[in-house]
């Protein structure tokens, strides 16, 4: 095994990486009390006038719903899509399983301005359609079925055929059978895979400033159109305390959902 | 089946139609794309100094961030796989993962704040007469490796809980030390989890030009080429150009990783 000096100074590596990783975004939260409107360090006083005023942002929460419904759309559009694939592949061992599975990763593996160009000269030199949300919904979808498809394709090698063969054995048609085995044994697979793509697509930025129209904002391009803006710099900060608040929802419910929260959490972006 | 009529038709047909259209010209005064054929685009590419320093400098950025991330990632990995309990196991990896969900946009601000003229860095470095780096290619840098960290540690992580423990101890058993095991044993059997790790690294550092604009100064990477590039007032087809640089970089980068067997540990 490895020498306890080893052992200790891996800790203390650690550890120092998790201060190097969390400092920042202790340092939002902390500036979002700030009553010094540029962010002064150390901060002279602390306030909650910029929760107030964030609060009270119209364009914040036009954002927030605009991007919660892209999302949800995107999402959608991943579960089908995703566990189409993975059942396809299953159950077929065609020629092309590498070819899938390289297609799948491609729109996440590319660069996001390389997905983000592609889609709007797709759509606006090629097809001639204006951009709007819908474009974005189908930019995202295309990116976030790998994690539809990635969770489903797991549980579907750990669970092997058998039940579902038992259960055909038994006299159950496709249908029935993909209701009362085949969908439970995937549920919590598609939860995780719909908790990673709604995530995914809620925070994507780059892809999204290529595929919205110019009225179209979710809450990353406002953050982002606001950022630069000194007297709304405090609200963005107040904004962006929440999101990093809000990261722990998933967390909490991928443990819940998995036990490990591990699979499927890990290789999708 | 619908889910290859969406990549295989819409996506790889937009890929194609990129790389068509960089081959298109645009009409300087009436702004319309004229459907031509031509290599100019990709000539001003490649001639003009700035487009060739760009390229140079980004695909150097996405190494080194790879690199950072590949340095940071084995220790914590290493301690998360082989030597924490399995309850302190648990909330590394949620501790991990948290900054994942943070917003990316958060992240690329949060380090706005701490390399900002009076932030916490120049605070920091101020009893010592020196200032905060203020925003260019280092702070760039630093918040790229940290934005992209927990996809590197993630699946060497899984890589690492891999290496049976029981190949530690026959290491130990032929007399090999600690150091030893590490780079004869635990390092090569990793390996492609940190070729797995790597795509995502370099690929997402390749494809930035958000963080660049936080915290880059007037810093420019091949993304801000192509984003300036776009949209109905400028040049598509010259942006289109610029596109395939990334592409062409993360296939070759995507067919020597297949080589290692990484693709299956994404």
């Amino acid at each position: 095994m490895l020498s306890p000096g080893l052992r200790r100074s891996l800790a203390a590596i650690t550890a120092v990486v998790l201060v190097f990783v969390y400092v920042p975004l202790a340092l939002v939260f902390v500036n979002s009390f700030n009553t010094d409107n540029t962010f002064g360090w150390p901060p002279p006083g602390f306030t909650l006038h910029w929760w107030h005023v964030a609060w009270e942002s119209q364009g914040a929460r036009d954002a927030l719903w605009t991007s919660v419904r892209v999302a949800i759309a995107a999402t959608v559009v991943a579960l089908l899509l995703g566990t189409l694939a993975a059942m396809g592949l299953r159950r077929t061992r065609f020629f092309g399983r590498n070819v899938v599975s390289l297609l799948i990763i491609l729109p996440i593996a590319l660069p996001g301005v390389v997905t983000g160009l592609a889609f709007q000269n797709g759509f606006r030199t090629i097809l001639g359609i204006d951009l709007s949300l819908w474009t974005v919904v189908i930019a995202h979808a295309t990116f976030c079925i790998v994690t539809v498809f990635n969770n489903v394709q797991a549980r579907f090698q750990r669970l092997g055929t058998s039940f579902e063969q038992a259960s055909m054995d038994l006299g159950a048609g496709r249908w029935t059978t993909f209701r009362l085995i085949t969908f439970p044994m995937l549920r919590s697979a598609l939860l995780a895979g719909a908790l990673l793509s709604f995530g995914l697509s809620f925070d994507e930025i780059v892809v999204t400033t290529f595929t919205a129209s110019p009225q179209d904002q979710t809450l990353p391009i406002w953050i982002f159109q606001n950022l630069f803006r000194p007297n709304q710099a405090p609200v963005v900060n107040v904004v962006a305390a929440v999101l990093v608040i809000f990261s722990a929802v998933p967390i909490y419910l991928a443990q819940r959902l998995s036990g490990s929260g591990t699979e499927g959490m890990t290789g999708a972006r | 089946m619908p889910p290859m009529l969406w990549l295989g038709v819409a996506y790889l047909g937009a890929l194609a139609a990129l790389l068509i259209t960089s081959l298109w010209t645009q009409n300087d005064f009436t702004g319309e794309i004229e459907r031509a054929w031509t290599l100019e685009n990709f000539q001003d590419l490649f001639r003009v100094d700035v487009y060739r320093t760009i390229t140079f400098r980004t695909i150097g950025i996405a190494a080194l961030v790879t690199v950072i991330d590949a340095v940071l990632a084995f220790p914590i990995a290493l301690y998360m796989a082989k030597v924490a309990s399995p309850r302190a196991q648990r909330l590394l990896v949620i501790a991990v993962l948290m900054p994942l969900w943070a917003s990316y946009l958060v992240k690329a601000y949060a380090w706005r704040g701490m390399f900002s003229a009076d932030g916490p860095i120049a605070w920091v470095a101020a009893p010592f007469g020196l200032h905060s780096p203020g925003y260019g290619l280092f702070a760039t840098t630093v918040t790229l490796s940290y934005l992209w960290l927990p996809y590197m540690i993630l699946p060497v992580y899984a890589g690492l809980e891999r290496v049976p423990s029981s190949l530690f101890e026959a290491s130990a058993d032929l007399g090999a030390g600690s150091w030893h095991t590490l780079r004869r044993v635990v390092l090569p059997m990793a390996f492609p989890a940190f070729v797995a790790g790597s795509i995502f690294t370099f690929s997402l550092t390749m494809g930035d030009y958000i963080a660049v604009k936080i915290v880059g100064g007037t810093t420019q990477l091949l993304g801000n080429v192509v984003y300036d590039n776009q949209g109905a007032a400028n040049n598509l087809p010259f942006a289109a150009a610029v596109a395939t640089v990334p592409i062409v970089v993360m296939l070759g980068y995507l067919a020597a990783a297949r080589r290692t067997g990484a693709l299956e540990q994404l």
